[in-house]
């Protein structure tokens, strides 16, 4: 059965097993594990981030196709689906015509985009996408009757995933489960208490209906992606990446396999884009078109690994947890550590300069830090350095001659 | 004379600012095996190529069953039956030996009676067939490019240099394959610089130099006229023994 959903396509090692399990059922189970807003729209946003994340890396990792206008896509989707429930009301007709419209022009422009410039080298494809993503960004700045220009769009969402539908009358309960952990290191003689204090209550209002429209929606979509790249298609994608006069030469019109993947890469994130515009119903260029979430699209794909789909997940969830909640640890860190630094001798208090360091003002500094040194411990990425692990120890077997399976 | 599979005539082919070949004429009889011979920088892979399109001919005429090929591009040549195996083991490392066997297989799904044969000819891959090609051993990984060009019929293969950096032993074994290929009477081009290899599997011979064909004829004559040899490839049978 797990054969037929991942499309054979294993994590191929008992860490990432493990971690990719806790970040599955983290999500699915979210909303009654972590209690509070801020955590709410952390697993939303992670769920949204895995389908963009890697529907992009099916076009870096799969094809080695660097483009910079995938924000352009997402933005296209997100824009689609204010528009339409702007203009035609809060319904979810009005929701469906902004997804499906959304989808589609974000296919028909990475159609063009694909076909004028596929067949320029990296370098000029990845600046051809740039110029049309910061041309499609001037356009919604310029159009703001329609778009609302660098102010946003808002609306309001269908009723039923709206905060006062209630899908239920009873209150549904929750477990903070890290909560309670954390309580049961710092403070263990006290379990009772902390029990009770873990539960929490769950309203089950239209906001727990949307998270799990777009939860089931982000599976059935990287489940599609791993398909498609686990079938002939793929298999055709992996073979230009590697050597694109070879698969030209095995009578593959590579151009057009090219082509197929931006369209479909493109279409994704359009759907990504919608997923995101309904979690948080204000559309502006700066959460969407903006290169800050381009860039951040980026570092999610190469610190999960490239051209493996799985180092979506772990990119994204490792990325939107540190961009979340690293302040928060800082502060707590720096808090912490006040009393020490405050107390140090006069000939020591130069060593103040590491208290300023753990500021949570330096948040970014050690963002930035913690990607240094992830591409440097995993310069394949995360799932792309367990799975080399792997193939390691396949050689190792090759040359021993060991474990061969014959053909069928 | 029946009309040969593939004709070159004066075929032209620029690399850059660089003039390569200079009015190739060749031609690949139907059913045999055709050895291009020549020295290091004759043209020899430039003409494969040239053939499979991958460099444009800037001048002169390529037909293929009667055909003009000359500008057709080379997905379409390989769908209308010609298998290219390039020099450099032309696998491709990150893809399974069984993916790069049903990427080759472009009708669908492979053909198991075919695929039972190319094993055959090649029982390493039958052990490998779930590895990645990258973890093979040189003389495998040709041995993959050769099957991958087989696991269909095709009208014409093109091998480039499949004895390059081969160890003795394996390339017996591809003489071997080889053999069993011809007695399927599929048309074959290829590039060799082993003139041993040359000689056990070639009905028809053309020598390359300069960019231009200097020699054409059968196989044995060559093989038989040592003078001839060292005018041509410029070195003596013994030295290449």
């Amino acid at each position: 059965m797990f054969d037929t959903i991942l499309s054979g396509d294993y994590p191929k090692s008992k860490v990432l097993n493990t971690v990719l399990l806790a970040i599955f059922f983290g999500l699915a189970l979210g909303p009654f594990l972590f209690d509070g807003a801020v955590a709410f729209s952390t697993i939303t946003n992670i769920c949204i981030f895995i389908v963009l994340v890697a529907s992009y890396d099916i076009l870096l990792g799969y094809t080695h196709i660097v483009s910079l206008a995938h924000t352009m896509f997402y933005g296209i989707g997100a824009y689609a689906v204010a528009i339409a429930m702007n203009s035609m009301g809060p319904s979810w007709g009005s929701m469906f015509v902004g997804v499906i419209g959304g989808v589609l022009v974000a296919a028909v422009i990475a159609l063009l985009v694909g076909l004028l410039s596929l067949r320029v080298k990296a370098l000029f494809f990845a600046l051809v996408t740039l110029a049309v993503a910061v041309g499609f960004g001037i356009l919604i700045s310029k159009f703001y009757a329609i778009t609302g220009g660098e102010q946003g769009l808002g609306f309001r969402p269908p009723r039923e995933l709206g905060p006062g539908f209630k899908l239920f009358e009873e209150r549904w309960y929750g477990f903070n489960a890290l909560g309670w952990l954390w309580n049961l290191v710092t403070d263990p003689g006290n379990l009772g208490e902390n029990t009770k204090q873990a539960v929490f209550d769950v309203r089950m209002s239209g906001r727990i209906v949307l998270y799990y429209v777009i939860f089931l929606t982000t599976v059935g979509l990287f489940l599609l992606m791993l398909r498609m790249m686990n079938s002939p298609f793929g298999r055709v994608l992996k073979a230009v990446r590697e050597n694109e006069f070879r698969a030209e030469a095995l009578g593959y019109r590579t151009v057009m396999f090219r082509t197929i993947n931006v369209v479909i890469a493109g279409a994704i994130a359009a759907l990504a884009g919608a997923m995101a515009a309904m979690s948080d119903p204000w559309v502006t260029p700066d959460s969407y078109l903006s290169l800050g979430v381009m860039v951040n699209i980026l570092l999610m794909c190469v610190i999960g690994g490239m051209g493996t789909l799985y180092g979506a997940m772990v990119g994204a969830t490792i990325f939107i947890l540190a961009e979340t909640y690293l302040k928060d640890f800082m502060e707590v860190a720096y808090d912490l550590t006040a009393g020490f630094f405050n107390a140090l001798p006069e000939w020591l208090s130069w060593l103040s300069f590491i208290h300023e360091l753990i500021s949570p003002d330096r948040w970014y500094f050690w963002m930035g830090l913690l990607f240094v040194l992830s591409v440097y411990f995993f310069p394949a990425g995360v799932v792309g350095q367990f799975r080399a692990k792997e193939l390691e120890s396949q050689i190792a077997d090759s040359e021993e001659g060991a474990s061969r399976t014959e053909p069928a | 004379m029946a009309e040969p599979l593939l004709r070159l005539e004066g075929v032209h082919t620029h690399i850059g600012h660089y003039h390569i070949l200079h009015g190739v004429d060749l031609t690949v009889p139907e059913g045999e095996l055709t050895m291009l011979l020549g020295r290091n920088g004759a043209g020899k892979t430039t003409t494969l190529r040239t053939i499979m399109n991958l460099w444009k001919a800037s001048q002169g005429r390529i037909t293929f069953g009667g055909n003009d090929i000359t500008q057709t591009p080379t997905y379409e040549l390989a769908k209308s039956g010609m298998a290219y195996v390039p020099e450099d083991m032309g696998v491709f490392h990150l893809l399974s030996v069984r993916e790069n066997m049903e990427l080759a297989a472009r009708s669908g799904p492979i053909d198991p009676d075919r695929l039972e044969w190319v094993v055959g000819l090649f029982p390493a891959l039958k052990k490998f067939w779930t590895k990645e090609a990258g973890t093979l051993s040189g003389g495998q990984k040709q041995m993959l490019s050769i099957a991958r060009a087989l696991i269909e019929p095709r009208k014409l293969m093109l091998v480039d240099e499949p004895t390059k950096g081969l160890a003795p032993a394996i390339i017996n074994e591809l003489v071997g394959a080889f053999q069993q290929l011809k007695e399927t009477h599929t048309t074959v081009l290829l590039v060799e610089q082993n003139f041993n290899f040359a000689q056990a599997l070639g009905d028809s011979v053309a020598v390359m130099d300069d960019g231009v064909v200097v020699h054409t004829g059968a196989m044995a004559d060559l093989a038989a006229d040592e003078a001839l040899q060292t005018r041509l490839l410029g070195l003596s049978l013994d030295s290449h023994q």
